[in-house]
């Protein structure tokens, strides 16, 4: 399973890094990113659900 | 507040600032998303507001039909004096696409969470020295006596302004606040002594450069070109606007709430790691910030006959309170794990100070209950809340009990 964050829906909201910051970084405008090329585990799957469903703008996407 | 007329039906004849909206504008809400999802009025030249998650979301995200040329409500109009769209008076807030990207650019640098995280320290001695100036009181204001000095006091030392200019700082921030919807001949007098000291702080930062916000500003580029030293005066001025009775407000209204609340108060003071998930909650349900756009041209949007610059009341924290959007609307959840609130807006306005507010909440909490681990209201009728836009707590007693 694989995360990813469209950058033309993301304003740089702040909520994926801060709760699952093993999973998504920030840019230098402050726009979310996805750490290396979004692979999840068993780990890090329910972070990334979770930072999904908190983010304003929808832009994060879970794919199988 | 106003000399209008009281409103008789919010549905028809809003206005945000009467003073049963002032008061508490939720149960207003609430009766308005149930019979009338975009209620109208004639005050104010006419306006619109949209009360639902899905209408906000919607007009913030379009702006094809809604300009930021004005996202403050008053009775008149922007004129031709004022700087057209796309570009506006306080660029990027009242910018419209395409120049809002690049105006918008210029500041995201200085407020990622890099630069900012590196202000805790700063922050927390800020509000650690005003919590020892009350020290010994049994009755402490935390809306006159803390939650108003910080944003201030952190946005000075963001530009590196002198600590011992605070007086006079904290001066020239009320001149600003006071004067920034008076007529542009007014103001321009006005402003005279704050860019006098402005104009003395940028010239100290070009002979000694420094690792602040001062100097970034000076130094950034611009299609290749430093900013004119009105655009960085302009960017100050926006920053110090946008950035102070905001926080000021979300401050005030989580110790509002802690005074009221004993059981989340313990639990904040007994489980720290709490404090984020807890600080989206207070911005979900005490939003304090409500902008506003101006209608592009004659339309009908969702069978209402919106006409060219009729207002729109752009309620993010209206659209917090949606029960379509989220679970249990009405309830303040502070362990809440699903919070998809708008309060620092949608689209591509989102508040560029966001990242700053959030760590100045959490660090004044932090301060406030260290402190402070009981407390509650001293006294609850002699609680003000701002009119108008921003709303918050200004008068706020609080009893400190052993
Ligand atoms: C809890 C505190 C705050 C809240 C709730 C808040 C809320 C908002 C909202 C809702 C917007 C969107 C405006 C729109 O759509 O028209 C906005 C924009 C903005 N805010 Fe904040 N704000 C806060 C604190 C700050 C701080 C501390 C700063 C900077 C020091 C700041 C700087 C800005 C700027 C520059 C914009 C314009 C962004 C743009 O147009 O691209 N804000 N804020």
């Amino acid at each position: 399973m694989k995360v990813r964050i469209d950058p033309e829906i993301c304003q740089g909201q702040g909520r994926c890094f801060s709760i699952a910051p093993g999973v998504f970084d920030f840019d230098d405008l402050g726009n979310g990113v996805v750490i290396g090329d979004g692979t999840l585990t068993n780990d890090t799957i329910e972070l990334a659900r979770l930072a999904q469903s908190n983010c304003p703008e929808h832009a994060i996407f879970i794919e199988e | 507040m106003t000399d209008s007329p009281l409103v008789q039906d919010f549905a028809t004849d809003w206005d945000h600032s009467d003073p049963q909206w002032v008061a508490d504008p939720y149960p207003i809400w609430d009766d308005l998303r149930q019979r009338c999802p975009v209620a109208h009025t004639e005050r104010y030249g006419g306006g619109w507001f949209p009360v639902t998650h899905a209408g906000v979301s919607e007009i913030a995200k379009d702006t094809d039909n809604f300009t930021s040329r004005n996202v403050v409500i008053g009775n008149g109009r922007p004129t031709e004096l004022d700087l057209p769209a796309p570009i506006g008076v306080a660029p990027p807030i009242t910018s419209d696409p395409p120049f809002h990207a690049i105006a918008r650019r210029l500041i995201l640098p200085a407020f990622a969470p890099g630069p900012i995280n590196a202000l805790e320290p700063m922050i927390r001695e800020l509000c650690s020295s005003l919590l020892d100036e009350l020290v010994g009181e049994g009755v402490v204001n935390a809306g006159t006596k803390y939650a108003q000095y910080i944003p201030p006091g952190v946005i000075r030392g963001m530009l590196g302004f002198p600590e011992e200019d605070i007086e006079h700082f904290l001066e020239m921030v009320h001149i600003i606040m006071e004067g920034i919807d008076h007529a542009e001949e007014e103001r321009i007098v006005e402003f005279e002594p704050v860019e006098a000291y402005f104009a003395a702080q940028m010239e100290d930062h070009m002979d000694n450069p420094r690792d602040d916000l001062t100097s970034y500003l000076l130094n950034v580029e611009l299609e290749g070109q430093n900013l004119a030293m009105e655009h960085v005066f302009g960017t100050m001025v926006l920053i110090l606007v946008a950035g102070i009775d905001t926080t000021w407000s979300a401050i005030g209204s989580a110790i509002w709430h802690l005074a009221q609340n004993p059981e989340d108060l313990a639990r904040l003071v007994n489980e720290p790691d709490l404090m984020p998930v807890a600080i989206e909650e207070f911005l979900r349900f005490y939003a304090p910030v409500t902008m506003a756009r101006l209608v592009k041209h004659d339309m009908e949007y969702q069978g209402c006959p919106m006409k060219e610059d009729d207002w729109i009341l752009l309620g993010f924290p209206a659209a917090n309170r949606d029960p379509v959007a989220f679970k249990d609307a009405d309830q303040f959840i502070i362990d809440r794990a699903e919070n998809r609130h708008v309060a620092f807006g949608l689209g591509i306005h989102r508040c560029a100070g966001s990242n700053l507010a959030r760590l100045e909440m959490r660090v004044a909490l932090e301060e406030f209950i260290k402190r402070y681990p009981r407390f509650d209201l001293a006294e609850p009728e002699a609680v003000t809340w701002a009119p108008g836009q921003i709303r918050g707590p200004r008068n706020l007693p609080i009893r400190i009990l052993p």
